[in-house]
């Protein structure tokens, strides 16, 4: 059913539409969050996926309580995150917060980890950010432990031990959240991914592809290694942007104001520059829908494509007239992708159909 | 062949800077008997440098730069003295540069200045950046003061650039720090090893 998930992430910024010095509230911007989620769904997309941040001007604070007042409220689309913070989180938290959203939306969700790079973070919370890549290790090692093994004994270097301790609820059917590991320089990350035979994902936005090419790589490599399947079939997701209309004049005349003042990549380099050196598209949806499948012949066929839609001050208005239009493209584009897909590369996955290779490897299991 | 790249952050046309990269470049030249001499000026990227700044990645020309930088063998460093430092294009272009990039790299430092009160920039300012970015230093560094173009006899411009450019080609013969920017992932490192053997 899945065999693509196309999706959009949103980072939860609250930034000034530069257009009319509009600022929306908190309270609007975590609304609006709301909205655009719905929209998601109406338009048929397959992933909605927040961030966490912990500092103004970001709003997602509590990823888990935004995805399961959306899960309540939808039907089909996947919550997933973008990304929740492995290092400064406590994993027995993360366990029970996810596998309770897990529970509360029938499987219907997932969840990227992430380092998170905000310096002060890290104290705020009790953690030291040159133990980051550390942190990410050991904390994702214990989630894991917490979310396969009924009982825990547990020792580490960063948090209390756990002795006879029993994360609850278990994890939905007994098979745990999908995880992928969302990184764009830190091998360990992919390492990582790798090992546990996770996802990974690179957030495709900000660089030219070069820079995303190199860790996919070795991710898909690592991934053959520790004997998950071949390279090519390794759990790959990816951003990207855009901004389009019909008239992909218009997308570029109305979108430069929202470019030229943009937090990122603002005062720097010209639209013209940065769309042809990143992934950004700003232009029809043809072009939009080009471009977005050109991106299987850099990184391989892949199996989750979230774009950035909700940011640099875009008003809600137009966000959802963003997300009408990738509607219009959606069928298209998912057909072009599952169309190149080698057999043998496997479908994006879903709860559905993890556990049912659970109950096929256990059946074997007794069979033999 | 040896190749050596010239960096001159000098920002007026014609430049000082420029006419010290190039008498460097072409004295280090002949001290190795034969090199290919890329010299590049840092003005003819100011836009690049300033994007890259701001979005953490060069733009194809600047990039190309960089790539000739981490391929040199040895770098000639020259900057104009700004408000006693090296000015601030010089430093943003170093700042977008690769952690790694200049790691065991041979560097040999110049400078140009209004007066010869400057002449410890180099000593005091660049120095220090490339200590820090843990590159090979050439002991002499050579400074350019207004009178050295018209001066003569002992200890000129001329005989102090021959004994960098000298020295430069003689750190080159040698193993140099032993170290370089290394572009392998390390599966081997303790955090690495770590992941596969979680308890």
């Amino acid at each position: 059913m899945s065999s693509m998930q196309i999706g959009i992430f949103t980072v939860g910024d609250v930034t000034t539409d530069p257009t009319n010095g509009t600022t929306p509230s908190e309270h609007e911007r975590i609304k609006n969050t709301v909205a655009i989620a719905k929209k998601a769904e109406e338009v048929g997309l397959d992933v909605f996926a927040t961030g966490e941040h912990h500092n103004p001007p970001f709003v997602p604070s509590s990823p888990t309580t935004t995805l399961a007042y959306i899960g309540a409220q939808t039907e089909k689309i996947i919550l997933s995150t973008s990304t929740t913070l492995i290092t400064t989180n406590d994993p027995v938290k993360i366990a029970e917060d996810y596998a309770t959203l897990q529970h509360l939306v029938d499987g219907r969700m997932d969840l990227m980890l992430g380092r998170g790079n905000t310096a002060p973070v890290y104290p705020w919370f009790g953690k030291d950010i040159s133990k980051a890549v550390e942190l990410t290790i050991e904390n994702y090692q214990l989630l894991q432990k917490l979310w396969s093994e009924p009982v825990v004994n547990w020792e580490g270097k960063f948090r209390t031990p756990l002795q006879g301790y029993t994360s609850t609820p278990a994890p939905l059917d007994g098979v745990a959240p999908f995880v992928w590991h969302g990184s764009i320089r830190t091998p360990e990350v992919a390492e990582l991914a790798a090992f546990y035979g996770d996802g990974y994902f690179a957030n495709n936005i900000f660089w030219p592809k070069e820079h995303y090419i190199r860790l996919i790589n070795f991710y898909r490599q690592r991934y053959a290694h520790y004997g998950h399947g071949t390279p090519e079939q390794a759990i790959v997701g990816l951003g990207g942007q855009f901004f389009m209309r019909r008239n992909s004049q218009d997308a570029v005349n109305e979108f430069r104001p929202y470019f030229d003042n943009a937090p990122v990549y603002g005062h720097g380099p010209s639209m013209e520059d940065f769309t042809e050196q990143t992934p950004l598209t700003v232009g029809s949806p043809q072009q939009v829908l080009e471009r977005t499948l050109a991106f299987a012949d850099y990184f391989g066929d892949y199996q989750r494509q979230l774009f950035l839609v909700d940011h640099a001050g875009l008003p809600l208005k137009t966000v959802l007239e963003q997300l009408d239009l990738l509607g219009e493209i959606l069928p298209t584009m998912r057909a072009e992708f599952n169309a190149r897909r080698p057999a043998n590369v496997p479908d994006a996955p879903t709860h559905a159909a993890r556990v049912a290779a659970r109950d096929a490897a256990l059946n074997e299991e007794v069979s033999a | 062949m040896t190749r050596l790249v010239a960096l001159s952050a000098g920002v007026g046309e014609p430049s000082t800077t420029r006419m010290l990269a190039d008498r460097l470049a072409a004295a280090s030249g002949t001290a190795l008997g034969g090199a290919s001499i890329e010299v590049v000026n840092l003005r003819d990227f100011a836009h690049e440098i300033t994007d890259a700044a701001l979005t953490g990645f060069a733009a194809p020309r600047l990039q190309h730069v960089y790539d000739q930088v981490g391929a040199a063998d040895a770098l000639i460093v020259v900057v104009p003295t700004f408000k006693a430092s090296y000015p601030g294009l010089f430093k943003s272009f170093v700042d977008a540069l690769d952690n790694d990039a200049l790691i065991g790299k041979v560097v040999l430092l110049a400078a140009t200045g209004g007066t010869a009160r400057h002449s410890m920039v180099i000593d005091f300012a660049l120095r220090p950046l490339f200590a820090y970015l843990q590159s090979v230093i050439v002991p002499t560094g050579v400074f350019a003061s207004p009178h050295d173009w018209g001066s003569a006899g002992e200890g000129t411009l001329q005989s102090r650039i021959e004994r960098a450019a000298g020295e430069l080609a003689s750190l080159l013969a040698g193993a140099g720090s032993g170290r370089s920017k290394d572009d392998e992932i390390d599966l081997f490192s303790e955090t690495m090893l770590s992941i596969s053997q979680p308890d």
